[in-house]
């Protein structure tokens, strides 16, 4: 596992208040929304927030964030290719 | 008017939590809101993940509510009434401090007191008769007009009502339940009592 | 059920100040909602239904001074004082107020000249109150965007359980940084002015407004037909503290509810005022609670392309210019409506129309899962 897959699992467990989640607890392959992780909405628009803070990606079209934020995986994986920090 | 009635009640206040008059809970005053609140969460053996994403003034309404109805609401129509003095202020000033450099959407969902009545809804799956009202202090006249007329009209049965408070990390929570029978009246001078024990 | 009378009332918005203003300028089809460049939060612009500080001071100057109150209390203060100014049942000692508004005075944690204790709900209302001489505590409703029609219908219960005679309902909220840059976290702000229920629209636009109308239970002041609030019914989704149902479950409930409270059916609905704030989902939700209500055929429209959404103010607005509707037999066009797009049938009105109304249903819906349907009825007198 990549130092950026922790890194995104611990930001997103501190970002999403995932109080009872702990970073071995989330599969690199696991799906974030729906019946996986189980995010909302509301936490969709906070991934959004968390790529632009923290890797100088800012998401034009809210659409493309349903195939991005899929798993820590496609996260990890559009994240290297865009990263301007 | 129909007569109602006051069924169970609950104070979190000072590190305390009471049912009906009786201590459940004491932790030391100096502790922490957000230890406080978590460690309500835990003694109550509560397992319900969104607590965590909820805000202050939300998880004070949520648990006052669990520890009001034991976990259930039966009559899906209960009507939810609640009220109180600084509205979101505390998550307000939160979001404000995003707004600095990134506006948080997580934030900004909870400057909105009512937003602990969805809360409570979705928790218990309620479509019933929702709202909020601000006042500067507890007003038991206004409680007590409101929902009178609302049971006298037939909107509902049963009611959930409270005072939930919160700004700087001070809080005050007062719930209570209404019905058509139980054992105190629902009045002025009684809920004045309940929300200020005079033994406290 | 007794009904109250929704008698003197005025709107303070950009469209103009004076419920009158309001009303011509929507048979002009003039829209509120201009290109603003002024925010650090939209570095392209944004469309917004802004008022300058300025033209509301100059209106506020022959009624006090303008330095000592924040733009909104000015705002309010000028929608009450149109109100009481032609309603003879006035008493400062017994008539009461009733405020509806989402977040108030919120502008002032930017720069605050004024006490901190502003930014109390209930201290802004009390600001209004005192500066008519009210005698009794104002009640603010704070349930997000159904707040300005949850305000009429807490005045009518406070009414009712004898609380007071008559009360004046206020309403106001502004397009601050605050929820403008809130809406836009959320993505749900439009790049152009917004288009509710149409195919092409892209989200919401804001407004900022005030209004104010005078309940009272007694058919009281001129000859001619009155418009009687009957009643109103909320319901939860208990689905999402922000995102609407998809069946529409609450707005449905509080629709059916309503109905079957006050034995009438869709059929007899002349108009139905929509919340339509021209979101994805949420007018898609509206159209899906309205089919599933039996209200596919009823003329219906939504006002926020003339004014945007002015959270707590939107449904004492419409309510207002619905009560308007009424009385002139006017349905106005849903404003910047190009062609449907919501998945079921709405008779969504494309121009502005005579007809004969008689009854009306205005609806509201928020965060928090809350929604309102509420029944509007005239009363003719000769």
């Amino acid at each position: 596992m990549s130092d950026l897959h922790t890194e995104l699992k611990k930001s997103i467990i501190e970002q999403l208040n995932l109080e009872d989640m702990e970073v071995s607890d989330i599969e690199n392959d696991e799906h974030l929304f729906g019946d996986g992780l189980g995010l909302d909405s509301i936490d969709a628009l906070e991934l959004i927030v968390l790529l632009e803070k923290d890797y100088g990606i800012k998401l034009t079209d809210p659409n493309q964030g349903k195939e991005i934020f899929n798993s820590i995986n496609t996260m990890a994986a559009f994240i290297e290719k865009n990263r301007t920090r | 008017m129909k007569q109602l009635f006051i069924r169970n009640s609950v104070l979190i206040r000072n590190s305390k939590v009471l049912k009906n008059g009786q201590l459940l809970m004491q932790e030391p005053e100096d502790l922490q809101l957000s230890k406080f609140l978590k460690n309500i969460y835990k003694e109550r053996k509560l397992k319900y993940p969104k607590f965590f994403k909820m805000d202050r003034l939300s998880k004070l309404g949520y648990l006052g509510a669990e520890i009001l109805t034991n976990g259930q609401i039966e009559d899906e129509n209960t009507a939810l009434f609640f009220a109180n003095s600084a509205s979101s202020l505390q998550t307000d000033e939160a979001y404000a401090e995003s707004m600095e450099e990134f506006p948080s959407p997580s934030l900004f969902v909870y400057t909105l007191p009512n937003i602990l009545l969805g809360e409570i809804s979705i928790r218990h799956r309620l479509n019933s008769e929702n709202i909020f009202f601000v006042f500067q202090d507890f007003d038991a006249g206004l409680f007590v007009d409101y929902v009178s007329t609302l049971f006298s009209q037939g909107k509902t049965e049963n009611a959930l009502c409270g005072w939930v408070n919160l700004h700087n990390n001070d809080y005050d929570v007062f719930l209570w339940e209404i019905a058509l029978s139980g054992g105190i009246d629902f009045n002025e001078e009684e809920l004045k009592k309940l929300y200020l024990p005079t033994h406290e | 059920m007794s009904g109250t009378y929704l008698l003197n009332d005025a709107i303070i918005s950009p469209l103009g100040f004076g419920t009158g203003a309001n009303l011509q300028a929507i048979r002009n089809s003039e829209s509120a909602l201009k290109f603003h460049n002024n925010s650090r939060f939209f570095k392209e612009g944004y469309y917004a239904g802004l008022i300058e500080e300025d033209l509301i001071d100059s209106g506020f100057q022959r009624l006090g001074d303008a330095f000592l109150y924040t733009k909104l209390e000015k705002m309010i203060i000028l929608a009450v004082d149109r109100v009481i100014k032609g309603s003879d049942a006035f008493d400062p000692q017994t008539t009461g107020l009733v405020i509806s508004t989402t977040k108030g005075n919120i502008d002032l944690l930017a720069r605050n000249k004024f006490t901190p204790d502003r930014l109390y709900l209930w201290k802004m209302a009390q600001v209004i109150a005192d500066f008519f001489n009210l005698e009794k505590r104002p009640v603010v409703v704070s349930n997000a965007c159904i707040s300005g029609a949850l305000a009429i219908r807490t005045a009518s219960y406070l009414i009712a359980a004898g609380r007071y005679k008559n009360v004046i309902v206020a309403a106001g909220d502004l397009a601050s940084e605050f929820v403008l840059s809130g809406f836009n976290s959320f993505q749900a702000i439009s790049d152009e002015p917004c288009r509710p229920f149409s195919k092409d629209r892209k989200g919401v636009s804001l407004g900022e407004a005030a209004a104010a109308v005078f309940l009272d239970s007694e058919n009281i002041g001129e000859g001619g037909d009155k418009i009687q609030y009957l009643d109103a019914v909320t319901a939860n989704d208990a689905n999402h503290i922000s995102g609407p149902s998809r069946t529409g479950e609450g707005l449905f409930q509080s629709i059916s509810r309503l109905m079957k409270a006050n034995n009438v059916e869709a059929g007899n609905m002349d108009f139905l005022s929509a919340h339509g704030t021209a979101t994805n989902y949420n007018d898609e939700m509206e159209a899906i609670a309205f089919n599933r209500g039996g209200l596919s055929q009823v003329p219906v429209n939504s006002f926020k392309g003339y004014y945007g959404h002015t959270l707590g103010s939107s449904a004492l607005i419409e309510t207002i210019l619905t009560k308007h509707s009424l009385l002139d037999n006017e349905l106005f066009a849903s404003h910047n409506f190009t062609e449907s797009g919501v998945s079921r049938d709405l008779n969504i009105i494309r121009s502005h129309t005579r007809k004969e109304l008689n009854m009306a249903l205005k609806t509201a819906s928020g965060f928090g899962g809350c929604n309102l349907a509420m029944l509007l009825k005239k009363e003719r007198r000769s």
